[in-house]
């Protein structure tokens, strides 16, 4: 019987043989996948098994680590003014980590490879693990007063310092408290079902993620095409009629009220806001070189800056579309951080900088990364830029914009109001670009959108509901520059 | 009669005999006690940061128990083999230290489990002895061929009249006892019953056979009981929902009468058989398209969404990487559920082992296997060989069944892995097993008596000069 028992031999050697190979598939060639994987528990326990790294702003931590007597987490997120800052800092939860909390996360976890050196110090040492910061270019006295001056209201504000690009406010309501879901109970379970199934979605980061028709604030891009064709200049004569008739059409475009806008001149055009100028001028330069002026101050394409911002849509259309896009509507779509970028370019004397929030990443030790202004792009020359200063500065001396006037202060702006449903039916967005200038060129430029509002919809403007609050940030930036 | 075959002793092998090995086994046990000590050690430090406080106790509790085992074995089976003692040893240590690891997380049931798994283990030392002492020769197991063949049905039938716990109904539950899985001891006892029922059949199931496309088919009278064992498997799955045990059973046979015969055709009829039971009951039991669906697809997310247990298994693995998290620095817990302790506990090994502790568990159970198989190739009689070759391959089996489906290498059924998962019924029947094991290898080892001096002897030389 023995021949038999050897074969039975060499079968169970083969089973035992199969175990060995699983397990090394397993636990070798697939452990990798296996223990990053977004669906194991691990992950998470080991993301808050350490206190968490804190955003910085003006060198006092928005964010904070308490420690918890949950089982699975150690430390918890803690927030101060949450909702104020949520547009800039998102959660870090076991649901997931958004806008810096989700970008950085692993500078904010320790677990950054250019940490490794660190890491390695901390355990010879037997040091508990350190996460590191993330020190953003934000301005607290600015954010307040954007988030403040929005109050109750639906709508975003972005403020850009136009000479670096540094984000100095990015405002979104209504906004939510990341602190009431960052929990490990119940609690923050039904917050977190809550905040999603919230028709106002509150943790839509609408400076960075939403993009609204920009209305008239469009329509200083359309004088800087303008000027760039050499075709117009700021106190030429238009040539275009009041109403305008779009192309291809019958349908007529003019403005309510009755502004001196037939034949008038770019600056006279841009002070009354006048659609019919816009329209023609777009018209005229064709859907291509409406795009392009458009994609050159940071259109159609996604920014990162760091955190994802949504795509800017200034689309190839027909002639009719691209008139009714000239003035921000039609399809234009835009984000306030884009439209707050094409107003900090003109501005900056038509340099565009690269928008970004974050200064520089530190570890515990050391700086990981520190972070430069960037050229964009030169999109406008100067002498054009300050020629729609001066266009806009008129606006706020002498126009629509009065609203955005501050005391002793050279300020630009432009207003808008974006029309919005079908054949205007609802409630448009109040809009409001302006910066302000000093000695030492300008140090802030804002954008601002009510989306709607309690004001009745004849008295929605964006001189009156959204200039206050660019004023506010401006003066903020202002005077903590005194 | 007796100085005859006293006389013709001449052609005993090896009179000499082979070297006992008795003081290998004793080195090899303090081997299999100090590092489950060491363990011990290893979780109190991780979880506490200090020595545990039990960890003098919890040595000095296992270092007697191997040490009397060890005792005994010397005094009652000397020519043992000397490595399953060690192994079964070290196996048992290192699955109360894993027991004791998991009681330190709350919520994991069942909780304080290892005290009560000591108890048990010490009674399976204590039966595992109580063999080595009571049974001086496995033959006479023989004797009880159709005895166990009852007492195998008899304990297989049992859990039907019991509650389903958990939703398997193999479990017979005793108050104040606790719950016994009789499966486990009927594999022992129908053992028995195979190898002696194959000894007595051998020829007629080897001989009496067509040819038929060049294969050996048995007859119809002689595939019978392969049929109706088929059956009964397939009926212990469909009644008790139990496809480990029905597969171990049938799996067992199979491998007992492939040995017996040396008819390939056999293990081709098992497959065919078993293959062609896997099909339909996979196709009609839902119990069985879960287990196959979360075998096909382990990451697969459950109903509610959520992360489910074989996935949670699978992360274990994956987490443990090479080397481990290191005893008590795991996640286990997180598999949730009622089987953390037992049939997943393999799962704790690769967390907090890695795929080397794996590998070392794994090598191990591959040893006790060969140990048993050697014992079967050394054994001088048919019924020693079937027994031990029975015995060897329902344990690799059940290795086999209980780590491929925790790796999801095969479809999950629930069985425990032998002595490491937690179960009182499976570490009594296991080391009862193994002392059948050592008895078997004791007798085929031990040499032959030599011819003494004998009365009768003397007096026929002084007759023959």
């Amino acid at each position: 019987m023995n021949k038999p028992i050897r074969k039975i031999a060499v079968f169970c050697g083969i089973l035992v043989i199969a175990l060995l190979v699983r397990v090394n598939w397993v636990q070798f060639v697939q452990a990798e996948e296996l223990s990053s994987s977004d669906k194991n528990r691990r992950v998470l326990i080991e993301r808050y098994a350490h206190p968490r790294g804190d955003i910085i702003v003006e060198g006092k931590a928005v964010t904070g680590s308490t420690e918890t007597d949950s089982r699975d987490f150690q430390y918890q997120r803690t927030y101060k003014d949450g909702a104020m800052w949520a547009p800039v800092t998102g959660h870090a939860s076991v649901f997931n980590a958004t806008m810096l909390e989700g970008v950085h996360d692993k500078i904010l976890t320790g677990n950054d490879d250019r940490l490794f050196f660190n890491r390695t110090i901390d355990m010879i040492t037997g040091k508990p693990m350190e996460g590191g910061n993330v020190v953003t270019t934000l301005n607290a006295a600015a954010q307040r007063a954007a988030f403040e001056g929005l109050g109750n209201k639906k709508g975003a504000v972005a403020a850009i310092d136009p000479r670096t690009g540094a984000i100095l406010a990015l405002a979104s309501t209504p906004s939510y408290d990341p602190g009431s879901i960052v929990g490990n109970d119940a609690e923050a379970s039904d917050n977190w079902v809550a905040l999603n199934e919230d028709p106002d979605k509150p943790m839509l980061n609408r400076a960075l993620r939403e993009t609204y028709p920009p209305g008239s604030t469009f329509k200083v891009l359309t004088a800087a095409a303008a000027l760039e064709s050499g075709k117009y200049d700021i106190d030429e004569k238009s040539g275009i009629e009041d109403p305008y008739e779009l192309p291809q059409t019958d349908k007529e475009l003019s403005n309510f009220g009755n502004p001196p806008c037939d034949d008038a001149t770019l600056r006279v055009a841009l002070q009354f806001s006048c659609n019919a100028t816009f329209a023609g001028i777009s018209a005229d330069l064709g859907n291509e070189e409406m795009k392009e002026m458009a994609e050159k101050f940071g259109y159609n394409e996604e920014l990162f800056v760091p955190v994802r911002t949504a795509e800017s849509v200034y689309p190839e259309d027909n002639a009719p579309q691209n008139a009714m896009a000239g003035i921000g509507q039609a399809s234009n779509r835009a984000t306030p951080l884009q439209i707050a970028m094409i107003t900090a370019a003109i501005a900056n004397d038509g340099k565009l900088m690269q928008p970004y929030m974050v200064d520089r990443l530190e570890g515990p030790r050391s700086v990981v990364e520190q972070n430069e202004p960037q050229e964009m792009g030169q999109p406008i020359s100067a002498s054009n830029a300050k020629k729609i200063q001066q266009m806009m500065e008129t606006v706020v001396e002498d126009g629509t914009g009065t609203n955005g006037q501050i005391e002793g202060v050279t300020v630009g702006g432009k207003t808008g109001t974006a029309q919005r449903g079908v054949d205007n039916s609802e409630t448009p967005y109040a809009w409001f670009i302006s910066y302000a200038m000093t000695d030492n060129g300008s140090p802030v430029a804002v954008a601002v959108v009510v989306e709607d509002s309690d004001a009745e919809r004849n008295e929605v403007s964006g001189g009156g509901l959204a200039a206050p609050i660019a004023k506010d940030v401006m003066r903020a930036v202002l005077e903590g520059r005194q | 009669m007796s100085s005859n075959s006293t006389t013709g002793s001449t052609s005993t092998v090896s009179a000499g005999g082979l070297p006992s090995r008795r003081n290998t086994e004793l080195g090899l046990l303090v081997f299999a006690v100090v590092i489950p000590v060491f363990a011990y050690a290893n979780v109190g430090l991780a979880k506490n940061g200090t020595l545990p406080a039990g960890m003098i106790g919890y040595g000095l509790g296992l270092g007697l128990l191997a040490g009397v085992a060890h005792l005994l074995v010397r005094k009652f089976a000397p020519y043992a083999d000397p490595l399953i003692l060690p192994i079964c040893t070290l196996l048992n240590g290192l699955g109360l230290v894993l027991i004791w690891r998991l009681d330190q997380e709350p919520g994991v049931r069942p909780e304080n489990a290892a005290p009560g798994q000591l108890m048990w283990s010490a009674l399976g030392v204590a039966l595992f002895l109580a063999v080595l002492v009571f049974l001086k020769d496995h033959r006479i197991l023989q004797r009880y061929t159709y005895i166990s063949m009852a007492v195998a049905l008899v304990l297989l039938a049992l859990p039907m009249f019991f509650p389903p716990v958990n939703g398997a109904k193999i479990w017979v539950t005793i108050p104040g006892v606790g719950s016994l899985q009789p499966g486990e001891f009927a594999k022992i006892v129908i053992t028995v019953f195979f190898a002696g029922y194959l000894m007595v059949k051998r020829d007629a199931l080897a001989l009496a056979s067509r040819r038929f496309m060049g294969l050996y088919l048995p007859r119809g009278r002689d595939l019978g009981p392969i049929l109706a064992i088929w059956a009964l498997s397939l009926m212990i799955l469909v009644f008790e929902t139990d496809l480990g045990t029905s597969l171990l059973f049938f799996g067992m046979f199979v491998v007992m009468l492939y040995v017996a015969t040396e008819r390939t055709s056999w293990v081709l009829f098992g497959l065919l058989l078993s293959a062609a039971g896997a099909v339909v009951v996979a196709s009609t039991t839902t119990h069985v398209q879960d287990r196959v669906d979360n075998w096909l697809n382990p990451l697969q997310l459950g109903a509610n969404g959520g992360v489910t247990e074989t996935a949670q298994v699978m992360y274990s693995f994956g987490s443990g990487g090479l080397f481990g998290s290191g005893l008590g620095e795991g996640f286990t817990r997180l598999i949730g559920g009622i089987a953390v302790k037992s049939d997943y506990i393999l799962a704790t090994v690769g967390e907090e082992l890695g795929l080397t502790g794996m590998m070392a568990i794994l090598v191990l159970y591959g040893l006790l296997i060969e140990r048993g198989i050697r014992t079967a190739l050394a054994a001088r009689d048919p019924f020693g060989k079937l027994l031990a070759v029975g015995l060897s391959g329902a344990f690799a089996i059940q290795v086999f069944v209980v780590a491929g489906g925790v790796t999801a290498l095969i479809p999950l059924t629930g069985m425990t892995m032998p002595f490491l998962a937690q179960g009182g019924s499976s570490v009594i029947a296991n080391w009862a097993l193994f002392a059948i094991l050592l008895r078997i290898s004791d007798t085929a080892r031990r040499p032959a008596p030599a011819p003494a001096p004998n009365p009768d002897v003397e007096m026929t030389q002084v007759v023959r000069s």
